[in-house]
């Protein structure tokens, strides 16, 4: 066969495109060699633990406490969605996500440094929030791959019951792209603890004022090589807004464009097994230690404090929102303590590492009676079908914890106050009630506003290219087998 | 020949089992059904979302016994699946012309 001159030069280039890809990681191993080796073993094999557990949160955790949740006739569609959304970011991680997300760029989103983890070897070394330590990168890539893989695996709780699997195929990609990336930018990324702390350096031990002022500059450069919503001053440890509230919004534009599940209020639709949601609660639970713990990037008292306040605010949260029920509708019910429980664990999110025990206990009680009070009372008030209450528990829950942290934060009420990275060395900067509360309410609102609007247009595109609900008939049935040809349960 | 069918409590299969075992009945067949009668349903609360369940889950039991016994089988699951309470269940009789036994092909009363 002979190829033409077009042909030929269409394969040449794509086998160009093949080597790049496939040599892309590693390609700069002898510049990553030079910088100083600084590891800690401990520290790396806690995040490679936290990594694996923020997994197990997913699946099975979370799939089997929203499976649990839905009809019988429902439920694999549950789990598909939540295993496909794993699977499907985890490839879009290496390839495009964690350059978009974790390089700098603007203040908005990151740039293709590390396309397809171009640059990244073995050896790299990813900051922790300590001058002088760092982690293995392929680590932090990988504990930073599993928040990506869980915050939209959180939507489908939302639209559940009568979105089409290919709507979801193709949302779940756009919307990680195009939402999650630039969030996590804009509220994680940053140079790091050991690239101020230099500047700093440099600006102290400047004696002119020529030295003083390009110190200053250098100093200012490396402050802004971060993201926007980082340099407003909010803090969010494990991602009360990049993880639940970005999730949450995002489920309730879902619920209100798919519309109401067919029958909805007027047909029995009761969660066809808490047993299952209760072993998911418990899974969510015990990952949730990788995920608040693990934010704290080392083994250390910080790791320790977020791992406590998990524990209080989760418990304290499924107690109150039990007890609330228990007055107001007559019974304590298992499946209002799980709710609570996860309410609980969304609010201590963003505060883990900030606030102290106590301060966690008052934070999870608070948000147990405020996230029942929006899944009863302000859900059927509105009608919206949230069929798995995303935006009662997490997006409220997020902005109780996001709010919450800017609070408790407050060395004066327990918590550990903010480090001030230009301050040599590095200390607990001076709380300002009012400063702080401003830059937490301007992160929950960039998240609101850009999640929101953007997830409306990217479900509108879904829509117009493969249509969001499956057909009537296909719903009345289920969509187990009409989506995915198979049953959960056969006699 | 007569099929003497009772819907009863769930938890009450073991007594009448029990009772019928006692006066001579051998064999019975269960379902697990759902309905109503005067107990209409009761009300389940899923977070904020109340249903009225109006099926209540029951347990039926079907007995073939030959027509000489159908007045002491019915009362023996009358004491034994009685609560005194709404929802105690009902009992049917039915007609039975006639029956197999597949193992054996014995008719009619020597299948029972």
């Amino acid at each position: 066969m002979k190829l033409t001159t077009p042909i030929r030069a269409g394969l040449a280039a794509a086998v160009l495109v093949a080597v790049a890809f496939l040599t892309s990681f590693g390609a700069s191993a002898e510049e990553a060699a030079a910088a100083p080796m600084t590891f800690n073993k401990g520290d790396n094999a806690w995040m490679l633990t936290s990594s694996v557990l923020v997994l197990l949160m997913t699946i099975p955790g979370l799939a089997l406490f929203y499976g649990g949740l839905v009809r019988s006739k429902n439920m694999l569609s549950v789990l598909a969605h939540v295993f496909y959304t794993v699977c499907i970011v985890i490839v879009i991680w290496v390839i495009y996500g964690y350059s978009l997300a974790f390089t700098g760029g603007s203040s908005i989103i990151g740039g293709l440094d590390k396309l397809f983890l171009k640059g990244v070897t073995t050896d790299s070394q990813a900051a922790t929030f300590s001058v002088g330590v760092t982690i293995h990168e392929l680590i932090y890539i990988c504990f930073q791959m599993t928040f990506a893989a869980i915050t939209p695996a959180l939507i489908v709780g939302a639209f559940a019951e009568r979105m089409k699997f290919s709507a979801v195929a193709l949302f779940i990609p756009l919307w990680v792209t195009l939402i999650y990336f630039p969030i996590a930018h804009m509220v994680w990324y940053w140079a790091g603890p050991d690239a101020i702390q230099d500047a700093a350096k440099v600006l102290a031990a400047a004696t002119d004022e020529a030295a003083k002022k390009v110190a200053q500059e250098k100093l200012d450069a490396v402050m802004a090589d971060s993201g926007l919503v980082f340099q407003w001053g909010a803090i969010d440890f494990a991602g009360g807004t990049v993880v639940h509230i970005n999730a949450g919004i995002a489920g309730l534009m879902g619920a209100l464009l798919v519309g109401k599940r067919t029958g909805y209020g007027k047909e029995l639709m009761p969660p066809h097994s808490l047993t299952l949601t209760m072993v998911g609660a418990a899974l969510l639970w015990v990952g949730w230690f990788g995920f608040n713990a693990g934010s704290n990037l080392e083994a250390n008292g910080g790791a320790a404090l977020a791992m406590t306040n998990s524990f209080v605010a989760t418990a304290a949260a499924a107690l109150s929102w039990m007890f609330a029920e228990w007055m107001t509708k007559g019974k304590p019910s298992l499946l209002g303590a799980l709710s609570g429980c996860v309410a609980g664990l969304v609010a201590v999110t963003p505060a883990a590492g900030f606030a102290g025990p106590m301060g966690a206990l008052v934070l999870g009680l608070v948000v147990g009676v405020v996230c029942l009070f929006f899944c009863t009372a302000v859900k059927n008030a509105l009608g919206y079908d949230d069929a798995l209450d995303v935006f009662g528990v997490h997006c409220i829950g997020g902005i109780v914890g996001a709010i919450g942290t800017g609070i408790l934060v407050n060395p004066l009420l327990g918590g550990a106050g903010i480090i001030d990275y230009t301050a040599i060395p590095p200390k607990v900067a001076d709380y300002d009630f009012m400063a702080q509360l401003i830059s937490q309410t301007k992160g929950v609102l960039t998240t609101l506003v850009w999640s929101g609007v953007g997830s409306l247009i990217l479900y509108k595109v879904v829509d117009i290219l493969v249509g969001l609900r499956a057909p009537l008939e296909k719903e009345r049935e289920g969509l187990d087998i009409n989506d995915h040809g198979e049953r959960a349960y056969t006699m | 020949m007569k099929i003497v069918m009772a819907i009863i409590k769930p938890f009450k299969l073991d007594e009448v089992r029990d009772a019928l075992t006692a006066i001579g009945v051998h064999g019975m067949t269960v379902t697990e059904v759902k309905g109503y009668g005067r107990q209409k349903g009761h009300t389940e609360i899923y977070r904020g979302a109340e249903y009225a369940v109006s099926f209540l889950p029951k347990i039926k039991i079907e007995v073939a016994v030959p027509s000489d016994q159908v007045d002491k089988t019915v009362d023996a699951i009358t004491a034994a699946a009685k609560t005194g309470q709404i929802g105690d269940g009902k009992i049917f009789i039915l007609g039975l012309d006639s029956a197999v036994r597949i193992r054996t092909g014995e008719t009619d009363a020597a299948a029972l």
